[in-house]
């Protein structure tokens, strides 16, 4: 009878303690091992939704391939690659100091998109009547103004009635994308809102069209990296960000540096969209970030906030967006289907974080005494 | 009297990481005793109580109940075993009733009726002696009753095998008694009380064992009667301790900060401090004695610029000596002031007046730097910012309560956290650490703080080696006022005697300290004198030479009769 009672009340099957540090070689092999687990998990997935796959299972290695083979297979898709790879961390980048500061900026959509707004709407009014040189300055100087406009206004309210900065900024797209709309309909006589390619207001080439936009992002990651933590304006966002309260014991003005932080965060989003409209498009559409605001997001926080990490999470985020498209088109399935396999993929490697904080005990391996 | 086994551990470990907070600990308790588990902060007594209350799980070991293993998981398990825990944090709503917050959560209730726990409350409060309205809404009770309503929820449930976690830490000494009875009259009962201290003579004064943990380990239980406080700390520590605090008699003291008709009021409008007045002299501890939240905190964050005050003056002063005049920091119509003031001498000391020369000659005279001048540097602290109150040049050194969450930054290492107060110091927008870096190297050296370097963020070194870190940096920039709350708080028994010499240290540089601290015993052995809050009031000033704890105790609840005419227990 004893026997019985005991069954009932049993140990828990699975309980969790907080790992202490781990080495940090192990940690990067949870990660690896994340990023693996979640392929395999693709591939299963990928067996069950494409036809062509379960027609013909053989071809599992070239799905595989088929991720490297949508970035590098030709020298092309390797300049579209780090483009876009430039381009999503320079907005990646321009959130950073800001979520230094814990302030979560969701506006970076609407930072960049203003950031464009502002040189199209230079080039459109002024193109051909003044240099082209000057023109460029001018564009440039309106896309910085133009984001960082976007990112004070929430700042402001911030640091005056502590509103909540993540809903702000996120309203804060909207209006950009409609301030857009608004503009379109009054630039384009047809009412077709289609402003087609402006003549003038274009970066030089480097050679190679993408070079100039590249070179910019990697100088601005070391840029960033040097100002969030060896300058002076950068400790202090950092204080900020970890406690307010710290940051008043010692005499920091806390809505100073938000205000500060926000400009900057704004007008680096103004610099990714300058880059995408004198660098790339010379046109604005509503759609002309195309969710890389949100994408940067979590680039960011993937690479917890540092510039220099973020050029190897932006570079994985693109690297899949690339392969998947590239799986969609040659196993012929819905346009869907990559978001599947992106997601798949990055829920493993976040994922993977809870195993690297913690550890899982399960019931019964405790009673030889070993922990590992 | 045969007693008759209510609660057995056998071989209870418990891991935190690396850590390991309980190894291997055997332990009894017996029906109708008060068992006292002493130790260091640190030592696993909390730990190892949350593992029977059901808030932990063992790693490893058992739980035997009337000689029966037993399995607790959640809070819930203990209570079907009749284990209660008070915790030293209360978790009471503010806007329900002792009886509404005692019956909170429980099953199986039946009916609801108010009207029948009330009655229970009241029967449970008069059997054991507590004093308890349970009609009281909790934002309306004192610290001790809301501790009442802790004790009696555990009660009301059944509880056998009660666990009190720190439970004099908030109380005074008159509080303390009255715990004290009432915790001997529910022993009479029958029910097994456990209590978690760290303070001898408490464990001396109403225990009949004690059980002692250090560094995880148990490593006795003996019969309070049988030992002596001496015992008990060479058990606690490991080592023999000297306990004696030195304290020098304060020399050549002066006034340096004047705190005037003080009134502060928080950010929901709370009269937090109402007509607070006295002075800090330089060469001199001042102590703040006080229930927690009597206003302690607001009154130092006030001086420290970090509240905007409602009314009152905050006066620094700091007596120069003689200084040559210069025309750098005086213009020439302040001299012309002063002269009328009779303010200067000659190095000799005899007076010098410029009455009736030219300015051509008096400029001519004052360049030569024989002209000297006494100035009393009188500067109004009221309403400045932190950074401020620096820029005037003013070395106020703070050590708040809350170390990482205001003090500190605990993510960052403690390099960053020396710059915290100097990162502004020298030219251009980038950062200097090699100063800070120097310092930090300094501070783990001559405080002996244990960390693996000056790289390993604070929030993951031991409660001591941070307010080591905090008191060093603040000590480090030779303050004129040194301002520290609960300086020991948490601190095992070495380091708080580290803090207490450093801070006697300072006073016999001159610096004028002012020490809020929560033990009377230290309080009384460490000050000058004692300024005594209560809610929000200066309600005495004493000597602490002289004073005695039941003395400060009284000020400590006493309330101006003046004022609502409320008499208090």
């Amino acid at each position: 009878m004893s026997e019985n009672r005991e069954k009932k009340v049993r140990e828990p099957l699975v309980h969790l303690t907080r790992r202490s540090i781990m080495s940090p070689a192990k940690a990067w092999g949870i990660r690896v091992m994340a990023v693996l687990l979640g392929l395999l998990v693709c591939g299963i997935v990928a067996f069950l939704l494409v036809d062509k796959l379960r027609q013909n299972p053989g071809r599992i290695g070239e799905f595989y391939y088929t991720f490297i083979k949508g970035s590098f297979s030709t020298p092309r898709k390797a300049w579209k690659f780090f483009k876009d790879l430039a381009i999503l961390l320079c907005i990646a980048l321009a959130l950073t100091p800001a979520f230094r500061m814990r302030f979560w900026n969701t506006g970076a959509e609407g930072q960049t998109l203003m950031g464009i707004w502002g040189a199209i709407a230079v080039a459109f009014y002024w193109g051909g009547k003044i240099p082209e040189g000057l023109l460029l300055v001018l564009m440039f100087a309106a896309s910085l103004l133009c984001g960082a406009a976007w990112g004070l206004i929430p700042a402001l309210f911030k640091a005056k009635w502590n509103t909540n900065e993540t809903l702000f900024t996120l309203m804060m797209n909207y209006v950009a994308s409609y301030v857009v709309a608004y503009f379109l309909v009054v630039w384009v006589p047809s009412g077709s809102s289609n402003l087609g390619k402006l003549k003038y207001g274009k970066l030089p080439s480097l050679g190679h069209d993408y070079l100039l936009i590249i070179l910019v992002t990697l100088l601005l990651t070391i840029g960033l990296h040097i100002y969030l933590n060896y300058s002076k304006h950068g400790y202090e966002l950092n204080v900020v960000g970890e406690s307010i309260r710290t940051a008043k014991y010692v005499g920091i003005g806390v809505g100073k540096v938000i205000i500060r932080t926000m400009i900057l965060s704004g007008a680096l989003c103004g610099l990714a969209g300058y880059l995408i409209a004198a660098g790339l498009d010379q046109t604005i559409t509503t759609e002309s970030v195309g969710g890389q605001g949100f994408t940067a997001i979590m680039v960011c926080w993937l690479a917890k906030f540092h510039p220099l990490g973020m050029i190897l999470t932006a570079g994985l985020v693109t690297l899949l967006d690339h392969g998947a498209a590239q799986i969609s088109q040659d196993f012929s399935v819905a346009s869907d289907f990559p978001d599947v396999v992106v997601g798949i993929i990055l829920f493993f490697v976040i994922g993977s974080e809870f195993f690297i904080n913690y550890q899982l005990h399960f019931r019964g391996h405790e009673k030889e005494g070993s922990v590992k | 009297m045969e007693k008759k086994l209510a609660l057995q551990m056998r071989g209870i470990t418990k891991r935190f990481g690396s850590v390991l907070a309980n190894n291997h600990v055997d332990l009894d308790v017996y029906e109708g005793e008060i068992l006292a588990i002493l130790g260091e902060n640190g030592c696993g007594k909390t730990t190892l109580m949350n593992m029977i209350a059901g808030i932990y799980y063992p790693d490893e070991g058992h739980i035997y109940m009337e000689g029966r293993e037993v399995v607790i998981r959640s809070p819930k398990d203990a209570f079907d075993h009749r284990i209660g825990m008070i915790h030293q944090h209360f978790k009471l709503v503010d806007l329900f009733t002792a009886a509404q917050n005692i019956i909170l959560g429980m099953e199986d209730q039946g009916r609801y009726n108010l009207k029948d726990v009330n009655a229970r409350v009241r029967e449970i409060a008069e059997k054991y002696g507590f004093r308890l309205d349970p009609e009281k809404k909790v934002y309306d009770m004192s610290v001790s009753e809301k501790q009442t309503v802790e004790i009696i929820k555990v009660l009301y449930r059944g509880a056998d095998v009660l666990i009190l976690d720190e439970p004099t830490a908030v109380l005074t000494p008159q509080e303390i008694d009255r715990l004290f009875a009432v915790l001997r009259k529910m022993k009479e009962d029958g029910k097994s009380i456990i209590i978690i201290t760290h303070k001898l003579n408490e464990v001396l004064e109403v225990s009949d064992r004690v059980a002692i943990l250090r560094r995880g380990e148990h490593i006795a239980t003996v019969n309070t009667a049988d030992t002596n406080e001496a015992e008990l700390t060479e058990m606690m520590m490991g080592q023999k301790i000297d306990l004696n605090i030195r304290r020098s008699d304060p020399v050549n003291v002066q006034p340096r900060l004047i705190i005037n008709g003080l009134n502060l009021y928080d950010s929901e409008r709370v009269h937090v401090l109402k007509d607070v007045s006295f002075t800090a002299y330089a060469g001199e501890i001042l102590g703040i004695a006080g229930i927690a939240g009597s206003g302690q905190r607001e009154l130092l964050e006030a001086i420290a610029g970090l509240q905007p005050l409602e009314s009152g003056e905050i006066t620094f002063r700091n007596p120069k000596k003689d200084k040559p005049v210069t025309f750098f920091h005086k213009s020439l119509r302040r001299v012309e002031e002063l002269d009328r003031e009779h303010a200067f001498h000659d190095p000799q000391g005899k007076e010098i007046s410029f009455k009736g020369m030219s300015r051509k000659d008096i400029r001519k005279w004052v360049d030569s730097g024989e002209v000297l001048f006494k100035e009393d540097e009188i500067i109004d602290l009221r309403n400045k910012n932190p950074l401020e109150i620096r820029e005037l040049g003013i070395r106020l050194s703070f050590v708040p309560e809350d170390r990482l969450g205001m003090g500190l930054v605990g993510n960052m290492d403690i390099t960053d956290n020396m710059m915290l107060r100097s990162y502004r110091k020298g030219p251009g927008g980038l950062l200097d650490r090699k100063k800070p870096r120097a310092l930090a190297e300094e501070i783990i050296q001559s405080l002996q703080v244990s960390t693996p370097g000056t790289a390993t963020p604070v929030r993951r070194l031991s409660g001591g080696n941070v307010q080591k870190v905090l008191v060093g940096r603040e000590i480090a920039f030779a303050p004129k006022v040194l301002m520290a709350a609960y300086p020991v708080r948490g601190l095992d028994i070495n380091s708080s005697y580290t803090i207490y010499h450093l801070l006697t240290r300072q006073k016999e540089n001159g610096v004028a300290v002012i020490f809020v601290g929560e033990d009377l015993d230290v309080l009384l052995a460490l000050s000058d004198r004692i300024l005594v809050m209560n809610g929000g009031r200066v309600t005495g000033l004493v000597d602490a030479r002289s004073a005695t704890k039941e003395e400060i105790g009284l000020m400590m609840t006493r309330t101006e009769s003046r004022e609502g005419g409320e008499a208090h227990e």
